[in-house]
């Protein structure tokens, strides 16, 4: 017979779910918080320096403030605040959701080669002035990248879905791809002008600095359109972390729930670099980071996700504005050197399997 | 009387045929049905098969379903999962699929209830990587039984269970068949389960189906011969059921 207090501990069942889903909401809740005053302090922060009252006023109560503030907040530096809000949501879930349908922990579309593919597709028409598809100059850069790492996307894609290819299979390609965009970029960068090998360097760093208010709509838009096909999924997104034989077991068409998700993924991976350059360790580390706080249930962690990308990001976009007085570093530099140390903390605190 | 009939069933891997000719009479609910046979045999294949996960020739006749969409569940025989969720939260998940996010208090309480009845439901906060094999089985037993279906396919379902737990959860899905009506059929190797617990028994052998029919009828000595190549004896035990005792391998 099972002891009594195991009986009642069971009873209690359904309120012990309750609290966790209640704890879950107030961790995202306060992610929420963090995200909002991380990118408000990333505005504050520039050439010139800005109270963050001033900011406040500036975003809640534009007529109020001097023409001059109201112009560096809202068309200089909120552009760039949001798109790294809004690449860093993208990359995130874009990870979350390759590790999910692949079964893998090392998923991104930096360890898959999407990012490796984006920055080839750069250096092609930095380097050579090739544009992939003809296009006018000045997008010739981002549509390049754009092209590429879809195509990367797609190969990777059209992989998984033949016969006998397994998801560790998908991450060895992934990886074979890396290995081969890295290598055409340093023979582009061999070729390359002084000029524009500077060019190229400065791109594969990862930049916010040329974001524009259209580029952020654009972002926004394809986390619009892909964040509510993962919600509707969710159950079904959730349990194939079950395996692929219980997922099906549910009910779930795995093939199609896998073809849809690489699809959505691949676009949420492929524009954000196009604009912003390999940005590699938000898509890797921030889904991460969403489950270890809030596990794998979709309906929490697509959210979580999405957060610790944002937050991610934003925080580095600051870091990187203060860490030598008047430069502002390239973002790419600065993910890695912000989030280790954080992920590392996360890691060894955490006494539950994360993965 | 919920049930099914199998009728010329047969399965294949891509080209590959590896289940053929499986034909049945009305495996009726309330009962159990044994599937039996060697490693690799095919019981797997016939359980993905009966559920429409592969393709193949043959109908698989339902008997008096109701229509849903979980008519049928298939337990998978693989439960090893590394997803970073207690196991309260994957129960919940198998009785959630393709309804919304809002999850009832009711639903709560049947996860409860069914915990509780497999005695796992000190287990419901922990997560599913730290869970011992047989524990997961039985959270797998639990993901199948939320989703309350009328013909249930439970791929091994004690093979990773100690003596205790084996005999009490056959017992318990023996009862519940029986209570629920539901029609379930479970792959075993072991016989002496399935001389005690199954009514019918199924079974097969390099793909094909060698014999089927009330499970007394179908556990012969011949059998044991034939397909398991085994020494073996079929006797009544001092209460009079039927065991089977081995005494060697045949070469
Ligand atoms: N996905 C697959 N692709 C190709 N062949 C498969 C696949 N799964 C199983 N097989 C083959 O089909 C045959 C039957 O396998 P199945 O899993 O049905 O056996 P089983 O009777 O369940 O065995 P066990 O008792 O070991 O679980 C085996 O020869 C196996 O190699
Ligand atoms: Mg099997």
């Amino acid at each position: 017979m099972v002891p009594v207090a195991d009986r009642i501990s069971g009873a209690e069942g359904h309120g012990r779910y309750r609290a966790l889903v209640l704890r879950r909401l107030v961790l995202i809740g306060g992610l929420c918080v963090a995200l909002f005053l991380s990118v408000a302090v990333d505005m504050a922060l520039g050439p010139a320096n800005y109270a963050l009252s001033d900011v406040f006023r500036a975003l809640f109560q534009p007529a109020a403030v001097s023409d001059q503030l109201r112009v560096i907040i809202w068309d200089i530096r909120m552009p760039i605040a949001l798109m790294a809000v809004t690449v860093g949501a993208s990359l995130s879930v874009a990870g979350a959701q390759m590790q999910t349908i692949l079964a893998n922990p090392l998923a991104s579309p930096f360890t898959l080669g999407i990012s490796a593919a984006a920055g080839f597709g750069a250096a092609l028409a930095l380097v050579g002035g090739i544009a992939v598809f003809p296009v006018a100059t000045q997008f010739m850069v981002p549509v390049n990248a754009f092209l590429m790492a879809m195509l990367a996307a797609l190969f990777i894609h059209f992989a998984s879905t033949m016969r006998g290819v397994t998801v560790e299979t998908i991450v060895l390609l992934g990886i074979a791809l890396v290995f081969t965009f890295n290598a055409l970029l340093a023979l582009l960068q061999y070729l390359a002008s002084e000029q524009a090998l500077a060019a190229v360097v400065f791109w594969t760093m990862g930049s916010l600095t040329k974001a524009t208010w259209p580029k952020v709509c654009i972002t926004t838009a394809v986390l619009a359109v892909a964040l509510p096909l993962f919600a509707r999924r969710a159950w079904a997104l959730t349990a194939l972390r079950l395996g692929e034989d219980k997922a099906a077991s549910f009910g779930i068409n795995v093939r199609r729930l896998r073809l849809e998700t690489m699809m959505m993924v691949s676009l949420l991976a492929a524009i954000p670099v196009s604009f912003v350059g390999t940005i590699g360790f938000v898509g890797l580390v921030g889904p991460h980071i969403a489950r270890m706080l809030v596990g794998e249930d979709q309906r929490f962690f697509l959210p979580a996700s999405v957060i610790c990308g944002a937050l991610l990001l934003s925080a580095t976009s600051v870091v990187s504005k203060t860490l030598i007085p008047g430069a502002v570093l390239p973002i790419g530099i600065i993910t890695a050197l912000v989030g280790v140390p954080f992920f590392f903390a996360l890691i060894f605190t955490h006494r539950r399997r994360s993965w | 009387m919920v049930g099914l009939v199998l009728e010329g069933l047969g399965a294949r891997y891509g080209k590959r045929v590896v289940l053929s000719g499986v034909d049945t009479g009305l495996l009726s609910g309330g009962g159990m049905t044994a599937v039996i046979g060697p490693n690799a045999a095919g019981k797997s294949t016939l359980f993905k098969r009966i559920a429409g996960l592969i393709s193949g020739p043959g109908v698989v006749h339902l008997c008096d379903t109701a229509e849903g969409k979980d008519t049928i569940c298939y337990m998978p025989q693989d439960t090893g999962a590394n997803a970073v969720l207690t196991v309260y939260e994957s129960v919940l998940l198998a009785s959630k699929q393709g309804s919304g996010w809002k999850v009832q208090d009711s639903e709560l309480h049947e996860i409860d209830r069914i915990l509780a009845a497999l005695k796992i439901d000190d287990l419901a906060f922990r997560s599913l990587g730290e869970l011992s094999g047989g524990q997961r089985q039985l959270v797998s037993i639990a993901q199948a039984l939320v989703r309350k279906p009328e013909i249930l396919l439970m791929d091994e379902l004690t093979s990773a269970l100690d003596l205790f737990r084996q005999v009490e959860v056959l017992g318990f899905m023996k009862d519940l068949a029986a209570r629920s009506n539901m029609a379930v059929m479970i792959a075993l190797h072991d016989l002496n389960h399935a001389l005690r617990y199954c009514d019918n028994t199924i079974v097969i052998a390099n793909g094909t189906m060698i014999a089927s029919g009330p499970t007394s009828d179908v556990i012969t000595q011949e059998l044991l011969r034939d397909v398991y190549r085994v020494d073996a004896r079929i006797e009544n035990c001092s209460q009079g059921r039927p065991v089977i005792i081995v005494d060697g391998s045949l070469t």
